[in-house]
């Protein structure tokens, strides 16, 4: 059985299609690179993955089960959003909360915090106020945050976009190791080519709104199928 | 001319009064505070989850609901006032509760005029607090109601807001106090309704304008220490 | 569809409310009934010399430890409330409102307590001339002299029981304030209150009716300067009268009211509302009524009262007179 199974997943936004007639399967375990331009529909299909939105049509199985309510996985599911928010409390309070909502005992409360900040390298930054770090910062601690609720499957929006090399670097780091050491399944929503390349196991490129090629990383960088994916991985397609 | 020497006699007056703590102004000045703050207690405890609730949307009918309250801010005290009157008296249905002319009576009238301020105030701040945070908190892991609860406390800084609004609003009232309070004042008494505005609207068709601007200034001291107060709690939590 | 969460919630903030406003309510209750208390309906005017609250009030608790409440009204809401149920007694000074509270069975046993009068006030020149006179005949004066002399009247036109005087008073003059008075070019309307009013007619040295009580509370502030020039006349009669609340209709406290009633009109008291003015003001603001019905004296006075505080010819009919509570006149 397969993890994931989206079937024809349409989305509209009144008139708008911004999925169209998506399919695709999802190995656990795996980390999926989803690459296309702004607006291809990347958001979208994280959020609907996410249980945040609710396909206008087509079928979503979620370990051979039907998905079709708002918010029915919010539990098994984590997104992660392009632009970190931060509530207005601590970094350590940032991180714990997925753990708090858990009602877990303190002692695993602590570890998961202790866990996340190691993640992303911010220990000594633990007190400060989330809301008055850097955007890079915010990032991270938007990444160990997601990472302390231990989801089946994690989904970045973007994570690296408009954030300084230093920040992107940690991570992008922090982000290989939940791939590998952890099993969770992970679904990498980006931009940068390099990042797809170097962390993810397959590859799926977005086109206004429409799968156009899906496969191995290595295959589909080496060598692409469809014309636009040709076009995008050359760095032709700019939109 | 004869203004600007009131003003002055009048601050004169109002530091005698505050520094020798005359008894007389100061029960006066306890009841508002704590006639008003009744209200207000009373009034948040209804009006912060309406206004979160409205806030939070995603319900039919809830810009309706919104423009409604808001709407309400204006309602004019003399209505409300009459209509609290007629509930109260002795022969109106809420009559047997003994409310009329007693400070409860003026808490309760006052607690539904300064409602509406506290939900439509309430219910911008959460609103503003992008939606954003909700989802987070729902990604998170959290519950509808505990993804509410967080909502609240990113906005508490707004709704802190609202519920001192409520709590000047309704200290400052004076058409509710009179019809439902009456000004009663017997020494030593339990169930005084002499308020910082009754006393003010008195003393000035009195004449006594003196006292009057003096309780004035008093008043205006209440609610400019709990802004203040208020206002170091909000940069606190920043 | 509310989480389990949210009930929760809704049933802690009801359960908060009742309570808080029971508990209070509660206090309140407690408090009235081991406390002891009268609530007398009165008007704004009389409270307003502070007779009631500094010297009736605290000294008939003193002597019976009743708390007396004034509930402080215009004459209109102040019976209103007392036929609403709202207090033990009434205390005003308006002989057709009193009149109907009675017919209507929510008063007996009237009693007159004190009288005064009205006062007409003017710049202390006195351009018209009306120092002493009578009311009536004061006003024809001024009516007469205003349209050449620089004279002006001031009105509050408001409808209160000042306002109601003047009205009657212009009438006893022999003009209709409504067709002959108002339209008038030295004729002021401050549609407001009566110190407000007295301020008006202070800065445009204009004449005015008022009370006695507000004129000498404003005169004492230096708040004007106008003088009195017509104080005494049967048309400025103002006579003050208390009605305890009808046992056989409301559920009040008849007997405390009774008490009160009783001891207003005990030599004490009436001497103690006689003088109540002259330290402050220079002046006292009221007469005590109850000799002056007794004896009958001074017999011009006593008339004045029995034109205007009398009700079908007494102080109280028959009708209205409670058991042997009440004694003749």
């Amino acid at each position: 059985m397969t993890f994931i199974e989206l079937n024809n997943i349409t989305k509209k936004f009144d008139f708008f299609k911004a999925l169209k007639s998506i399919s695709l399967e999802i190995e656990k375990d795996k980390l999926l690179g989803l690459i296309g331009h702004n607006g291809s529909g990347k958001t979208t299909l994280l959020r609907i993955l996410a249980t945040l939105s609710v396909p206008s049509q087509g079928e979503y199985l979620y370990k051979g089960e039907k998905i079709g309510n708002l918010y029915q996985l919010k539990d098994q599911t984590t997104l992660v959003f392009q632009k970190a928010k931060m509530f207005n409390r601590s970094v350590k309070k940032n991180i714990s909360y997925g753990l708090r909502t858990k009602n877990l005992p303190k002692s695993k409360i602590e570890k998961g915090v202790e866990e996340g900040l190691e993640l992303i390298k911010m220990q000594d930054q633990a007190e400060k106020n989330a809301k008055k770090i850097s955007g890079g910062e915010k990032q991270r601690v938007a990444l160990a945050r997601a990472f302390a609720t231990n989801p089946e499957l994690l989904l970045l929006d973007e994570p690296t976009s408009n954030i300084d090399p230093g920040n992107a670097k940690i991570i992008e780091d922090a982000i290989k190791k939940i791939s590998d050491e952890k099993d969770t399944t992970v679904i990498l929503a980006t931009h940068t080519l390099f990042q797809t390349k170097r962390l993810s196991d397959r590859t799926a490129h977005l086109y206004d709104g429409k799968i156009v090629e899906e496969g191995k990383t290595e295959k589909v960088f080496e060598n692409p199928k469809n014309e636009k994916t040709k076009k995008f991985i050359s760095g032709k397609l700019i939109t | 001319m004869k203004t600007v020497s009131f003003f002055g006699e009048g601050v004169t007056e109002a530091l005698h009064l505050i520094v020798t703590g005359d008894p007389v102004v100061f029960t006066i000045a306890l009841r508002s505070i704590y006639v008003s703050g009744i209200a207000t207690l009373l009034a948040s405890l209804w009006s912060i989850p309406v206004g979160v609730h409205l806030g939070l949307g995603g319900f039919r009918g809830v810009n309706f609901l919104r423009n409604l309250f808001s709407s309400l801010i204006g309602m004019p005290t003399v209505v409300l006032g009459l209509i609290m009157y007629l509930l109260l008296t002795p022969k109106g249905p809420l009559g047997p509760l003994n409310l009329i002319y007693t400070p409860l009576g003026i808490s309760l009238a006052q607690s539904l005029l300064i409602t509406p301020i506290i939900i439509t105030f309430t219910a911008s701040s959460i609103e503003s607090v992008e939606n954003d945070i909700r989802e987070l908190a729902i990604t998170l892991g959290a519950s509808k109601f505990k993804s509410a609860i967080t909502v609240l406390k990113e906005g508490i800084n707004g709704v802190i807001l609202s519920i001192v609004s409520g709590f000047n609003r309704a200290i400052a009232e004076l058409g509710l106090a009179l019809i439902i309070g009456g000004n009663i004042m017997v020494e030593n008494s339990g169930l005084n309704t002499r308020v910082l505005t009754t006393a003010i609207n008195m003393y000035t068709v009195r004449g006594e304008f003196n006292i009057a601007i003096a309780l004035g200034i008093i008043l205006l001291l209440i609610v400019l220490i709990i802004n203040a107060l208020t206002n170091t709690f909000r940069r606190e939590k920043l | 569809m509310k989480s389990k969460n949210e009930r929760i919630l809704i049933t802690g903030i009801i359960l908060l409310t009742i309570i808080t406003i029971g508990a209070i309510t509660t206090y309140q209750n407690n408090y009235r009934k081991t406390q002891n208390t009268i609530t007398i309906s009165t008007t704004t005017s009389l409270y307003d010399t502070g007779l009631l609250e500094e010297k009736i009030g605290p000294t008939f608790q003193e002597k019976t430890e009743i708390e007396t409440r004034f509930i402080p009204k215009g004459t209109g809401d102040a019976i209103e409330d007392a036929r609403q149920g709202a207090s033990d007694l009434i205390l005003v000074h308006a002989k057709e409102p009193e009149r109907k509270f009675l017919e209507d069975g929510h008063g007996v046993n009237r009693k007159i307590i004190a009288y005064n009068f009205f006062t007409i006030v003017g710049p202390s020149d006195d351009p018209a001339g009306i120092e002493g006179m009578k009311p009536a005949e004061a006003l024809e004066k001024i009516y007469f002299k205003a349209d050449n002399e620089n004279i002006i009247w001031a009105s509050r036109d408001d409808k209160s029981g000042t306002n109601v005087k003047e009205i009657g008073l212009w009438e006893s003059a022999g003009y209709s304030y409504e067709e002959n008075v108002k339209d008038e070019n030295w004729f002021r309307s401050t549609g407001t209150g009566m110190g407000k009013t007295l301020m008006v007619s202070d800065t445009l040295e204009a004449y005015t009716l008022a009370d006695m009580g507000t004129y000498l509370s404003y005169t004492k502030e230096n708040h004007i300067d106008l003088e009195v020039h017509v104080d005494e006349g049967k048309e400025l009669t103002n006579v003050y009268a208390a009605i305890p609340i009808n046992p056989k209709t409301h559920n009040k406290d008849f007997e405390k009211a009774l008490k009160f009633t009783n001891w207003l009109t005990s030599e004490n008291t009436q001497e103690l509302i006689g003088n109540y003015g002259k330290e402050e003001f220079g002046r006292q603001l009221f007469h005590p009524a109850v000799k002056v019905l007794e004896e009958k004296d001074p017999e011009n006075v006593y008339n004045w009262i029995v034109e205007y505080g009398f009700i079908e010819g007494t102080e109280c009919p028959e009708k209205y007179r409670y058991l042997n509570f009440y004694d003749n006149r």
